[in-house]
């Protein structure tokens, strides 16, 4: 229990990562809150990622880990970027009125 | 290793904690805020773990920058109205038990997983160390990022490039109505279009605004 190794940083992924999904299937509100899941699926990764590294004595987890932290900053930037033109021509970003493409 | 299982606990109890308010809080405003606890929170076991770069890293992007700029857009928007119910629409209901199902069975997954690789331990002895102890790990993430990575690290720019100028193109719109400094027009200006000269008469003085 005191001993904390690999499979605890994995297990606080696996967590955060079914909370990230969780967030994404069970939103009753608005496109930003899908986005910032999607952010806490990508921290997850990054928590798989670095603690494989750091057990491993490899460095290139940490390197991916600094790749998809770029990704996910250009991810969100062009999401919320999206989001405030749709909200700018329909005036609304409610999941269940977001439904032109009829889905 | 006592005061690493206390930190280690501390810090992931805050991080699902977090987690969870981020997706279950009314409050759009209030989950950014989450978002922005659990960054940090995950960040500082970054810290703990030897990945120190990482973690720095991390709250300087997150925290800094993504977590700003969710939480401009969220109150750029209108979201106040709907911040009161929870599950907006009566047919939003209907996937609410795939959901957690699916969210489960994901879960459970990736746990077996763990677990598998938990009562494997001699996985552990494939090690390539590149790390060495003498040297820190910026130090050490530099040296193998600019050499071994360095064409992946010049797309991830050009991917920033992309992203920056992607989202400018997507949110300007151009008003009509509003007056602008124009500088091409402005050096443009010749001597014809700006001054005039005109005979005055004796007496009469000039009318300008004609």
């Amino acid at each position: 229990m005191t001993e904390i190794g690999l499979g605890h940083y994995l297990s606080l992924g696996a967590v955060i990562f079914s909370i990230g999904v969780i967030g994404i299937f069970l939103n009753r509100k608005n496109i930003i809150v899908i986005l910032m899941s999607i952010e806490l699926i990508l921290l997850a990764v990054n928590i798989n990622l670095v603690s494989f590294s750091i057990f491993l004595g490899d460095l290139a987890g940490q390197v991916f880990t600094l790749f998809i932290l770029t990704v996910a900053a250009a991810e969100a930037a062009i999401g919320l970027a999206i989001i405030v033109v749709y909200f700018r021509n329909s005036g609304t970003i409610r999941v269940e009125e977001i439904d032109k493409l009829k889905g | 290793m006592i005061a690493h299982a206390i930190f280690f606990y501390t810090f992931s109890i805050i991080a699902v904690v977090s987690a969870i308010m981020v997706t279950a809080s009314k409050n759009t405003v209030h989950s950014v805020f989450f978002l922005i606890l659990d960054f940090i929170s995950i960040s500082c076991l970054f810290i703990m773990i030897g990945a120190e770069f990482l973690g720095m890293i991390m709250l300087i992007v997150y925290v800094g920058a993504v977590a700003v700029l969710f939480l401009f857009v969220v109150m750029m928007l209108n979201v106040a109205q709907q911040k009161n119910q929870w599950f907006a629409a009566k047919d939003s209901s209907k996937h609410i038990p795939v959901g957690l199902l699916i969210s489960t069975l994901i879960f459970v997954e990736i746990i077996i997983v763990i677990g598998g690789w938990k009562y494997k331990p001699e996985i552990f002895d494939i090690n390539n160390s590149i790390t060495q102890t003498s040297i820190s790990n910026t130090h050490s993430l530099g040296r193998i990022l600019y050499t071994d990575y360095i064409h992946i690290f010049q797309i991830s720019g050009m991917i920033l490039l992309v992203a920056m100028i992607g989202a400018i193109v997507l949110t300007f719109r151009q008003r009509s109505g509003v007056k602008r400094q124009s500088y091409i027009k402005q050096i443009s200006r010749e001597r014809a279009e700006g001054v005039e000269v005109i005979e005055v008469g004796t007496n009469k003085g000039v009318r300008i605004d004609d």
